[in-house]
Formats: structure tokens, C-alpha cells, sequence
């Protein structure tokens, strides 16, 4: 985040401002990604006249960087109407999030015209076999990179965001290479998020702790690998009165149906904008106010786990371990990937020696580290 | 000889207890104005002439002298032009022509 951003970041967070948010204009999706965590059908989305009185009680309360995601968005046939009143009447900052599998010349021509901050691409692999078996639709990769080169000929900026799971762990790489040689930028996320009805069977399919531990320690994707493994200093006061992330503090999340909820990942009901007004539900609703009362020294567990200042637990994958005061495991196998050092957590668990033995036949240097810290 | 200024539409802008935060539709740049420098932006409609936006919107709200104030108006104008933010015409500019 630039400094700028930060600032007025901190400022909306001091003035209750929710200066960022992402709409699920709709659940439906021409893909059908073995991941996701979302029930395709449609229940019945908000109207163009919804969405666009949402978009006026978003901009009167502050809302800036509006993101616009899926589902995919290209789906609803008012989508460039949608778009176009977000960025010429409301003057929205807008974010795409799509798999650009029905972006073509005209599309991404109109993008241009209409001025969007940028256009986040799902791609899972530079290899059409891979990406394709993930998507369950075959050709989609090649859709969506003659998507991205439409965009970037129209001198928008294009991000290629990669979720890394089992099928695809050994293409990040060719991914990352891609992104370069056509010029645009690339995310890594190894996250794989439950699925919406509380279901963790896709979870299967996230990385398991050898996989992570490679991925944290790839200098070509980790900048300063022996930094961003480093051990963290013990929390401090400073620390330990942090916010655990700013879902429900400058940013929320609305679905296709009206619903506001703290973030895409926090499925905690505060209320839902076809019966209140989005400011009332963002300033006065109970459960949104308890997640913003919530300080890093507040976590059971993980206020005295030695990663609390340098984990990036997630308070929404907290609530659907069922307590978002709570750890997020997938969280703290990251942690323990980075550093070799397992979470309180962990600990807590008894988590099997077995890959405690597994890091001492790795001989990493966090490894070494961490072994002269323990004698 | 009168200039007029106009919001480019191409820019993303929302107030922020009285500052206007503004995201370049150019290269993604985020910039903050003050409170003078947002009455500007805000009556930047294309149609009024800098000078009535500084003696209806700025010398209403401030003890400046109206010349001092049309001066600095100017160079703000020019430097949020520079920006690509902001369009500066000798001719009143329509919606639409300012991206």
C-alpha cells in the first residue's frame, strides 16, 4: 500500500469510513473451478436498480476502491451499465475481478472508454492442459489470455491472479513468466477457501506443508526470503493493540443478494441493503461493531503465539473454524511453513513430531535458526 | 482572457472529510487535495470560467484578495492538468471532451 493510501486509509478507519468494498454482482459462472467456494445458482440477485442505489448509499458513505467481482461478472447482461454508472456518476475507483473468458476487442475497448483501476485474470497454470482441468472448461486459458492481450493493448492495467493447490503447485513458475512476457502483473495466493455452506472438502486441495515451505522459500517469488521468514520479535503493546485485518474497519463485502458481510471471506451476517440503508448496517449493526472491537491482544490462542505480529491470520477463516477470536489453522500452517516454528495453535493440538522431524531433514536456514533458538 | 477548467471523467474521485482523494485514470497515482484545492475541483463543471469559481467558491469561504487568489487558482489548475486530472480550456469544455 502506498504511504498516501495508508494515510487516508487510517484516517477513513478513525471516521468510520468504509473506504473500500466488493460487490458479487452475481454467483452464476461460465467456469466451474474445482476450488470454489461458491453455490453457482442463482437466488435471486439484485436488480440493475438495486445494485445502482447501492452504489449511490456506497459513494454517499465514503466508498472509494470498489471492487466488482463473481462469480463472473460478464455474466449479467447489465454489467457495462452497472459499470459505467459506478464510474461516471459515482466516480468509484473500480476493480475487476473476472475470468475474462467473454472479454474481446469490443469489451476491453468499452473498459477503456469507461476507465477502470485494473482487471484481476484467474489463471491457474501457462499450461492450457492444467488450467483447463481446473476450470472444467476446456479452452478457457486461451480465452482468457487473449482476453488479458485485449486489455493490455487498450493500455489497461491487468493482474493475473494465481490461487496455488495441488494441481497446478509446479506452475507458478511458468505462470509468473507468462505474466512477464506479456506485461502484466501476477498475485500468488496459496489459499483455498471452505466452501460457502461451511463445507472444508475442497480444502483438500490446498498446499500441504512441504509445498508451502517450498513456495516461502522461492527467492524468485519471495523478495527477501531470509527476512520474510525470519522469527518475529515478541509483540509489543503496539502489537498486540493492532487490528487483526480491515475487514469491518475501512473495507465490507456485499453479495449478489443484498447481504453485507465484513469481507468475501468473513461470512458473518451484519445485514442486508434491501431492507437498511448500507450506511445504517455498516455503522450500527451489532455484529459488525463486535468484529471492530476486536484487537490482536483479544485472540484466544494466538495473543500468545510467538507469530502474532507477523502471522496473516485471517479472522474470516477464524469464524469458519467457528470463533472469530480464535486461530485460522490454514493461517497457522503458514506461519509454520515460513519459520519452522510451529503456532501456539499447533501446540495446542498436539500436533503430530512428524513434521517438526520433517524440518530437521529439510535443513533450511529458518530451520538452523530456529534450532539454535530451541537449545 | 477567461480559462475554464473540467474534472477529467477518466479520474476516480470521493471526499474524505473534506479532502478529495483523486486516483489518476493514467497510471493509478493517488493524490489528495486540501480544502481550497477541492472547492476548486468540485466546481471544475467546464462551464464557469476560473475566475467566477474563485470569487463565488473560494473568496466567499476566505479573506484572500480575489486577485491573489485567481493567481494561485492558475497555477493549481495548470499543476492538476499536469496530473492529467484536470482539463484547461480558453473555451468552455463539454462533458465527455476531457478524457
Amino acid at each position: 500500500m502506498s504511504g498516501l493510501l495508508e494515510e487516508m486509509t487510517e484516517k477513513a478507519r478513525a471516521r468510520n469510513i468504509p473506504l473500500g468494498a466488493q460487490i458479487d454482482l452475481t454467483y452464476r459462472c461460465n467456469e466451474r473451478c474445482v476450488h470454489c467456494y461458491l453455490d453457482h445458482e442463482d437466488h435471486g440477485e439484485m436488480t440493475t436498480a438495486e445494485i445502482k442505489h447501492l452504489l449511490d448509499e456506497m459513494a454517499d458513505a465514503g466508498v472509494f476502491i470498489l471492487s466488482l467481482s463473481g462469480g463472473e461478472i460478464f455474466l449479467r447482461k447489465d454489467f457495462f451499465e452497472i459499470l459505467e454508472y459506478a464510474r461516471m456518476e459515482r466516480q468509484f475507483c473500480v476493480k475487476l475481478k473476472t475470468n475474462a473468458i467473454m472479454i474481446r476487442e469490443r469489451e476491453a475497448a468499452r473498459l477503456r472508454e469507461i476507465g477502470v483501476e485494473s482487471i484481476q485474470i484467474s489463471i491457474y497454470s501457462h499450461r492450457p492442459e492444467v488450467h483447463d482441468a481446473i476450470t472444467l472448461v476446456p479452452g478457457s486459458l486461451k480465452r482468457s489470455l487473449d482476453a488479458a492481450r485485449f486489455l493490455k493493448s487498450q493500455g489497461l492495467r491487468v493482474i493475473f491472479a494465481n490461487v496455488l493447490m495441488v494441481q497446478n503447485l509446479q506452475d507458478y513458475e511458468g505462470v509468473r513468466g507468462l505474466a512477464k512476457e506479456m506485461g502484466v502483473e501476477c498475485t500468488l495466493d496459496p489459499t483455498i477457501t471452505p466452501m460457502m455452506d461451511g463445507s472444508r472438502s475442497v480444502l483438500q486441495l490446498g498446499l500441504k506443508q512441504e509445498a508451502l515451505r517450498q513456495v516461502f522459500r522461492d527467492e524468485g517469488m519471495v523478495a527477501e526470503v531470509q527476512e520474510a521468514c525470519a522469527i518475529a520479535s515478541p509483540a509489543d503493546e503496539n502489537v498486540l493493540s493492532a487490528l487483526p485485518c480491515s475487514a469491518g474497519h475501512t473495507t465490507c463485502y456485499v453479495s449478489p443478494y443484498g447481504d453485507v458481510f465484513p469481507c468475501v471471506q468473513f461470512p458473518l451476517p451484519t445485514g442486508n441493503v434491501r431492507k437498511q440503508r448500507f450506511l445504517d448496517v455498516w455503522r450500527d449493526s451489532e455484529r459488525m461493531k463486535e468484529v471492530r472491537s476486536i484487537r490482536l491482544r483479544d485472540l484466544t490462542t494466538c495473543s500468545s503465539c510467538s507469530h502474532v505480529g507477523s502471522c496473516t491470520r485471517c479472522p474470516g477463516l477464524a469464524f469458519m473454524e467457528g470463533n472469530m477470536r480464535g486461530p485460522s489453522s490454514l493461517d497457522c500452517e503458514k506461519s509454520f511453513a515460513r519459520t519452522g516454528i510451529p503456532s501456539a495453535n499447533m501446540l495446542t493440538k498436539k500436533r503430530p513430531a512428524a513434521n517438526l522431524v520433517q524440518i530437521q531433514i529439510a535443513q533450511t536456514a529458518s530451520a538452523a535458526q530456529t534450532s539454535s533458538a530451541l537449545a | 482572457m477567461s480559462i475554464f477548467v473540467a474534472r477529467n471523467p477518466q479520474v476516480a474521485a470521493r471526499s474524505l472529510d473534506g479532502e478529495m482523494m483523486i486516483m489518476s485514470g493514467r497510471d493509478s497515482t493517488l493524490f489528495t487535495l486540501n480544502k481550497t484545492a477541492t472547492i476548486l475541483w468540485q466546481a471544475a463543471d467546464g462551464d464557469t470560467p476560473l475566475e467566477d469559481i474563485v470569487r463565488q467558491k473560494i473568496c466567499t469561504e476566505y479573506e484572500v484578495d480575489p486577485a491573489a487568489a485567481l493567481q494561485d487558482a492558475e497555477m493549481l489548475a495548470r499543476d492538476l492538468a499536469n496530473h492529467g486530472i484536470l482539463r484547461i480550456s480558453e473555451q468552455p469544455i463539454a462533458r465527455g471532451e476531457s478524457k
